[in-house]
């Protein structure tokens, strides 16, 4: 490179801060995204994989000589909690070098910066966290998501427990926002294909015996179980049902979706299911283009199970800059029109909310001590069956 | 709702009072002895199905027999908690006699959290639930929608005879005796030739003791322990102590079904959710307390412990 078309980028870096003025030809503009989410803390690892993800979006359209623009990703640490969230959120929103982003893991963070992008205008693609409130809570055009919601998990559950022949459910979920939203959520799905629910129970997150709950639920005859929380509870739920000789089947949602559940439960977690939005890398459509180019960046960590969500999501807003140029409102207006867009996570259609309709959400059930996708078990090949089938 | 129910309820209300009276009966113990509230016990619970599985796995390895395997995990838990609950009592609540009683309750109320916070910290993946072997089979008797455990009856006969024993030392053996004494006027006792703080640590052993022993009772009803499930049973195992008449053996054990009733009442015939449950059982708790203050078995029986 010259000196003369380096420090001609330097007077375009330079011309960004105070507004364009002159383009010089030999040069392309720059182009800040942001990313945000958790770099420190519990949650970093998924931070850190969705980072990573993102910054190969960025890497792999910079090697391509046809782009209009370079793209630069800034990164920021959103901790997981919320307070910092909207701190880094203002922070981003307000520097008018950047763009759009990349934005959030935690759905507490996630739901508590909507606001401040919608302020600062300031369009924003959630790559990883999954409470519903987070786009459908408003109607605010700057918010978008690439990953799917527990609306998306419970439609994807309903449909496929009527396939597999349940008619009849009995409901437990913790009263968390958590919780409560997977009763509702699943409610509503059961009464709109027509099955019943023979009784809804609400309990509390530490709650130690259900004997009582269940006695009752034993005197319903459900077919299923459907538990909506987490882990500890989940196992407590299936030990006693088992005391008690319930013989549903039982049906989690993602908050079981761990080791833990199976090793609290040992042989009694077999033929449990639950489901989650997302799916193994190897499973989605770009998923092996995806893990090779990851590997090939040897980044330190993986990209966990939302990595590919931030690659799709920042590669997205890249796509949509070179189409509309870098203009916060023109972005927005483009965004509002995708549509059966191909990414390496399927298909992206926003509906008016922002959310995308086609999420991929992946059916597991426990099957030797495991959690097995249920295309690849015993379970869907008809050689285990599900209870009272 | 047909008898095949109700009999199931009976039952599952029966094995919760159970454990609930034998937390109740050591905070009973202590009061009655020391006028203490000794707020660590729940944890102490936690430490005996803790110390129990540990237990186990220890000598899983060695021998088969589900028998042998049951009464190493008993002994385990119940010895490890006798030391635990002496050098509590050795330790941190004598020291602490002739200062104000709101020191040793908060002095007892932290040592549960180290507690607790030891065992989620340094047990193996503490933080999560543990499995809890069935030790006692799973054998079952099922008529209509009513399935009796076969578990389920051992645990219960297991308890009363714990209770049995626990009024048969009270009420006819010397160390009883000493302990009523203690209970009944320290000076007096003091005066008479008891140790006192021997009787005192051995009161702090036997309480702990009956801890370690509901402890282990969770871990072989639920099949399943984790390091919080003492915080609400010592709560609970306090209130159904303060109901029955605190420094009463009996209120306590009474106060431990009662409370077990009235959650199960609280679950199932109230138009509420289930989530309310604790709330009506301690609310009722609460109307009690300010009808009987001095709980439903309370000082006017005056012969404490």
């Amino acid at each position: 490179m010259s000196m003369q078309s380096r420090s001609a980028r330097w007077i375009a870096i330079a011309a960004l801060g105070v507004g364009a003025f002159a383009r010089p030809s030999s040069a392309k503009d720059t182009v800040k995204i942001a990313f945000i989410g958790p770099l420190t803390g519990g949650n970093s690892a998924v931070g850190i994989g969705g980072r990573n993800s993102a910054d190969l979006a960025v890497k792999l359209r910079n090697a391509d000589p046809h782009l209009r623009y370079r793209y630069e990703l800034i990164v920021l640490d959103d901790e997981c909690k919320p307070d910092t969230g909207v701190q880094v959120a203002t922070k981003a929103a307000a520097d008018k070098s950047i763009v759009a982003g990349v934005t959030h893991y935690c759905s507490v963070v996630a739901v508590a910066t909507v606001d401040t992008f919608h302020k600062l205008g300031l369009p924003t693609v959630v790559w990883g966290a999954v409470l519903p409130d987070i786009t459908y809570g408003h109607k605010f055009p700057e918010i978008h998501r690439v990953n799917g919601t527990m609306i998306n998990q419970n439609d994807t559950a309903t449909s496929f427990m009527f396939d597999q022949g349940y008619r009849k459910w009995a409901v437990i979920h913790d009263t968390t926002d958590y919780g409560k939203g997977h009763n509702k959520y699943f409610s509503e799905d059961v009464k709109k294909l027509g099955g019943q629910i023979s009784g809804t129970f609400g309990v509390t997150a530490d709650q130690q015996d259900f004997t009582a709950e269940l006695t009752q639920i034993k005197s319903q005859r459900p077919q299923a179980l459907y538990f909506g929380g987490l882990t500890p509870i989940g196992v407590r739920i299936r030990q006693q049902m088992d005391k008690l000789g319930i013989d549903a089947q039982f049906q989690g949602t993602s908050g079981i979706l761990s080791d833990d559940f199976i090793k609290g439960l040992g042989t009694l977690a077999e033929g449990s299911l639950a489901f989650r939005e997302g799916a193994p890398i190897e499973k989605l459509p770009g998923g092996k283009f995806f893990a090779e180019k990851y590997a090939e960046q040897k980044y330190g960590g993986a990209p966990e199970a939302y990595g590919p969500f931030a690659f799709a999501a920042a590669d997205l807003l890249i796509a949509t800059v070179e189409k509309v140029g870098p203009d916060r409102k023109k972005i927005i207006a483009e965004l509002a029109k995708v549509k059966d867009k191909d990414s390496i996570v399927g298909k992206i259609t926003f509906d008016d909310h922002g959310q995308n309709t086609v999420a991929v959400i992946t059916k597991y059930v426990v099957q030797d001590g495991k959690w097995v996708p249920w295309e690849d078990s015993e379970y869907a090949n008809g050689r285990r069956k599900l209870k009272g089938k | 709702m047909n008898i095949g129910l109700l009999g199931q309820y009976v039952i599952n209300g029966m094995m919760l009072g159970m454990m609930y009276a034998l937390v109740a009966v050591g905070f009973s113990l202590f009061f009655g002895v020391l006028d203490v509230i000794q707020f660590s016990h729940g944890d102490v619970v936690t430490g005996g199905a803790f110390a129990g599985l540990a237990v186990y796995l220890a000598v899983s390895r060695m021998i088969e027999s589900p028998l042998l395997l049951l009464a190493a995990a008993l002994i385990g838990a119940a010895a490890s908690m006798a030391v635990l609950g002496a050098l509590i009592g050795r330790g941190l609540v004598l020291p602490l006699r002739s200062a104000p009683a709101l020191n040793t309750l908060l002095l007892t109320l932290m040592v549960g959290t180290v507690l607790r916070e030891g065992i989620r910290l340094f047990f193996p993946n503490g933080s999560q639930p543990q499995r809890f072997p069935a030790l006692l089979g799973a054998r079952a008797l099922g008529i209509g929608s009513f399935t009796l455990r076969l578990d389920n009856v051992l645990l219960l006969g297991m308890g009363t005879l714990l209770i049995a024993g626990m009024h048969l030392l009270i009420a006819r053996t010397r160390l009883g005796l000493a302990i009523r004494a203690v209970a009944q006027d320290e000076e007096t006792a003091r005066t008479s030739g008891i140790p006192f703080n021997r009787v005192v640590l051995l009161t702090f052993a036997i309480g702990s003791v009956l801890a370690a022993f509901a402890g282990v009772m969770h871990g072989l009803y639920y099949n399943e322990i984790n390091f919080g499930m003492g915080l609400l049973l010592g709560a609970i195992g306090f209130s159904a102590a303060v109901i029955g008449g605190l420094g009463n053996l009996y209120g306590a054990i009474l106060g431990g079904f009662l409370f077990a009733g009235l959650q199960t009442v609280g679950a199932v015939a109230l138009p509420l959710p289930s989530a309310y449950r604790d709330v009506f059982a301690f609310g009722v708790v609460i109307l009690l307390m300010t009808w009987r203050p001095t709980g439903l078995i309370g000082e006017r029986a005056s012969e404490r412990v």
